[in-house]
């Protein structure tokens, strides 16, 4: 739950000040005795660094060099044949490292399975996609979004961004409104850098008026021709509402009705 | 079989109607748009719906082709991405002249709600644009209403496009 803050005087304070919602800890719990998951971290052995329960889900940690392994393992030991997501969380910042995930299921027991390692800035990871076809994309996905390189891959190359593009999008470093070269991404590609001057930065504001821009908007009460200067003022109009639409529903009624009547 | 004899000299006079060239062009023109079928997101599905049975734009002559080299209108029904902003204009300079383009929907006209690194922001950016069609998502009359005014834009036009500068062409 967010933290409560009092509500009184809101309206003379900001609006809104806990910028970012941080997620409260979910609760880890041991990984019970003669449970399906003590088999699991049983026949890892060594590999799970750490290993938890959490909201029903084994996560385990690893060593970035003993994936393959340990999901190896996993698959044909502990019968878990569905990689259902691969990803990477972008931890840079707070700890210089990138945490990698896989989310593996067991069909027939009804369990799912989240390894997790970490890697360092520039290391590379190996690819899992002879154990799981379905990981071909997510780690593609991985590489377009974070840049991390995955060894062994059969066809590593960008599958949402074009193929020129620069920067990995998904780091926290990468600007919402995307930089530079998102920016003019179309115009260089279409027609070429120098028609930047020509077609002119993007607008981020999609309500944005003109004040003097006579062509595309007009005010009400002063109205003026399409395209004339007004930087030196412009009159007000009286406003005119048409009197053939509204219709005067305390008049008395009409002819028609008083006569049935 | 009843015989029907007309005589031109002897009735109303010749079959002849008087007009000019632009009038009778832009009529022909203007009465049977042809939209590419394209669509981008989930404009696109307004777009489907105005051309079947419900909304019928058949009976305006206004039938979908798929291939813009058969197209008049092009028709951006959504969120246009900078990935795919190459191939919209591709298709566009395709299309053979006279052409027109309607940007329906708020991501095509501004890039509505997205706001963001991937997708382009206004489809004027790279394709001249007629008409402007807000709505998120447009309904089947609204498109049909903008095609309207499509048509009246080009019945105001001059036949020959070269004459045509799309600033000096207003609506209303």
């Amino acid at each position: 739950m967010r933290k409560y803050t009092p509500k009184e005087n809101v309206q003379k304070k900001s609006y809104y000040t806990d910028r970012y919602w941080v997620a409260p800890r979910v609760p880890r719990e041991e990984v019970e005795a003669g449970s399906h998951f003590a088999d699991v971290v049983k026949a890892l052995g060594r590999k799970a660094k750490e290993s938890y329960v959490e909201v029903g889900q084994l996560v385990v940690h690893i060593k970035a060099t003993e994936n393959f392994e340990v999901i190896k393992t996993l698959k044909e030991e502990c019968g878990y044949t569905q990689c259902s997501e691969q990803s990477a969380v972008d931890y840079l910042a707070q700890d210089g490292e990138f945490e990698l995930f896989w989310q593996l299921l067991n069909v027939n027991e009804a369990k799912r399975v989240r390894v997790v390692t970490r890697i360092k800035e520039n290391e590379a990871i190996e690819s899992i996609e002879p154990l799981f076809k379905s990981a071909n994309f997510a780690e593609r996905e991985m590489f377009d979004m974070f840049g991390i390189k995955v060894n062994n891959h059969p066809f590593l190359k960008r599958i949402l961004m074009p193929d020129d593009w620069e920067g990995h999008p998904l780091l926290k470093t990468y600007p919402l409104h995307g930089d530079e070269f998102a920016a003019w991404y179309e115009v260089d590609k279409i027609f070429g850098k120098e028609y930047r001057d020509v077609i002119g930065p993007e607008n981020r504001d999609p309500a944005r008026i003109d004040r003097y821009d006579t062509k595309r908007f007009s005010r009400v009460g002063y109205e003026v021709p399409f395209g004339e200067d007004i930087s030196g003022g412009e009159t007000e109009n009286p406003i005119e509402y048409s009197e053939t639409v509204l219709v005067d529903y305390n008049k008395e009624s009409g002819k028609q009705l008083g006569h049935r009547r | 079989m009843a015989q029907h004899q007309v005589n031109y000299a002897s009735a109303a006079g010749l079959p002849i109607a008087l007009t000019s060239v632009d009038k009778l062009v832009n009529w022909g023109r203007s009465n049977s748009l042809w939209p590419l079928t394209y669509g981008l997101a989930c404009c696109a599905i307004e777009m489907m719906a105005s051309g079947a049975s419900r909304y019928d734009f058949d009976r305006m002559g206004t039938i979908f082709r798929a291939s813009p080299r058969q197209a008049d209108v092009m028709i951006l029904a959504g969120t246009l991405s900078k990935k795919h902003s190459e191939f919209a204009r591709r298709l566009y300079d395709q299309m053979t002249e006279p052409k027109w383009v309607i940007s329906m929907g708020s991501c095509a006209n501004t890039g509505g709600m997205f706001n963001t690194y991937a997708t382009v922001q206004g489809v004027d950016r790279i394709i001249p644009v007629d008409i402007y069609l807000p709505g998120c998502a447009p309904r089947p009359e609204t498109l049909q209403y903008a095609l309207m005014m499509l048509q009246k834009k080009i019945r105001r036009e001059s036949a020959n496009m070269n004459n045509n500068t799309k600033q000096n062409l207003r609506l209303v």
